[in-house]
């Protein structure tokens, strides 16, 4: 549970600029004029940034985690190919990171949001809301359980279409962590035509983005299991003299 | 040959794409699957200090308001302290959260916050800090989240003596990162993407 783990205490290492995304990256055109243009100005981590909100699992309803029923009429499912997703979130340092907050929302199995302003013409899944969470298990682990996102077309280029993507929120220990990312999955052609992959500066990054079909956790005549880890910042270890934190 | 530092790397940021509120908060959209949105409610009961609210709109560089942005805020009470696990120096506000999260208004793009005026906090060194907000923006066309600090223009002493707002070589951009007070009790902090007025965001 997320209430009896020990307190991590210390500075957070520097984020690697050069690993994520610029904030202008002209070819996705919404970031034009969304991008910050002067220096981010640099300090260390104070504990305003060390701190974070706890979220317990008793805020965590049964089926939050279950896409294919947790918007359907009762004794239905929404409708598409089967997956598990499942994972662990670690930190740079390899540590598990229990009680994290994982939010994630996707299309439809047709890659059509439930969403007012969606106007890609495929049907809507009146049983498939297209959001869930979970927290992580004291071994960083979580799971759950949607169907295959589909591919859509949006307005970027002319004919731009996103890969069949599922999108990550995640709280870890403290709010330097804080992290939006998006999961692909392997063997999607529309991996590298996509913009918003394109941001992504080298192919390592992209490939840590994308999921591997695990057939290990894969259920016969149920479900497709795909597994994909995340990553947060890593905390330095501090030392108390009254106390060897972590040591 | 050496060895090799095997640290694991930091999950690329993406952006948060123009329907995080499906994920985020999904009553927000229309959504009702948890039977509430996190973060609306920064009080669960009575809570000491000075009630506040912080409102503001986040621009981009043509100065059109972001109607798909979400905002989220965290912070200590009124005492300086922070509803964490990770705090060890005493006990906060039971009935204070800390955290808020706002989607802007789908029409005019203003977010809100109902909350209490932080307490200040030190640094690693135990110098006093000025007493602030942190805040973290997300939207479509952010590749990744942007991390800045709301502080408080009636804080003027604290603000000059602040070991962060001091150091920052443009003095002229300090005032992008002050809440402005409207009325008793209702600050504004607008957030500019770009241009002359863009806040200072933070590498932290």
């Amino acid at each position: 549970m997320t209430e009896t783990r020990t307190p991590n205490l210390g500075g957070f290492v520097p984020r690697d600029r050069s690993w994520h995304p610029d904030a202008l990256t002209p070819p996705y055109k919404t970031s034009v004029k969304r991008s910050p243009q002067a220096a981010l100005l640099s300090f260390p981590t104070t504990l305003s940034e060390e701190t974070s909100p706890m979220f317990g699992h008793g805020m965590i309803g049964a089926l939050d985690n279950d896409l294919i029923h947790n918007y359907a009429q009762s004794g239905q499912s929404a409708i598409g190919p089967r997956i598990i997703v499942h994972g662990r979130v670690l930190d740079e340092m390899g540590r598990p990171v229990p009680g994290a907050l994982l939010e994630f929302w996707q299309a439809n199995a047709g890659g059509r949001y439930r969403h007012k302003k969606e106007k890609y013409q495929a049907a809507l899944d009146p049983n498939f809301g297209g959001c869930g969470r979970t927290i992580t298990g004291n071994d960083g682990a979580y799971e759950f359980r949607t169907v295959m996102p589909g591919p859509y077309p949006w307005p970027n280029g002319m004919n731009d279409w996103r890969p069949a993507h599922i999108h990550f929120s995640v709280f870890g220990h403290g709010f330097a962590q804080r992290l939006i990312t998006q999961m692909y999955f392997e063997g999607d052609p529309l991996i590298p035509l996509c913009p918003i992959v394109g941001v992504l500066k080298s192919q390592e990054a992209i490939d840590q983005l994308t999921a591997l079909l695990d057939m290990h956790r894969t259920v016969p005549m149920d479900a497709r299991a795909y597994k994909f880890d995340i990553v947060l910042r890593g905390r330095r270890q501090t030392y108390f003299e009254n106390r060897a934190e972590g040591l | 040959m050496v060895q090799r530092l095997d640290y694991l790397k930091e999950s690329p940021s993406q952006t948060a794409g123009p329907y995080v509120h499906i994920g985020c908060t999904p009553n927000f959209t229309g959504i009702d699957i948890y039977g509430g949105d996190l973060g609306t409610k920064m009080k669960t009961g009575p809570v000491k200090g000075q009630e506040i609210v912080i409102k503001g709109t986040v621009f981009d560089g043509t100065g059109t308001p972001l109607r798909d942005a979400m905002i989220e805020i965290w912070q200590p009470d009124a005492a300086g302290l922070f509803p964490s696990l990770n705090e060890t120096r005493g006990k906060a506000d039971p009935n204070f959260t800390g955290w808020g999260r706002s989607p802007g208004d789908m029409e005019t793009g203003e977010f809100s916050f109902d909350t209490v005026k932080p307490g200040a906090v030190p640094m690693p060194d135990g110098r006093m800090q000025a007493p602030h907000v942190t805040a973290w923006i997300v939207a479509r066309g952010i590749n990744i989240g942007l991390h800045t600090r709301i502080y408080f223009e009636d804080e003027a002493e604290a603000n000059s003596a602040d070991p962060l707002l001091s150091g920052i070589e443009h003095q002229n951009r300090v005032p992008t990162l002050l809440a402005r007070k409207e009325a008793d009790g209702v600050y504004r902090f607008d957030i500019h993407l770009q241009g002359p007025n863009e806040t200072i965001f933070f590498d932290i």
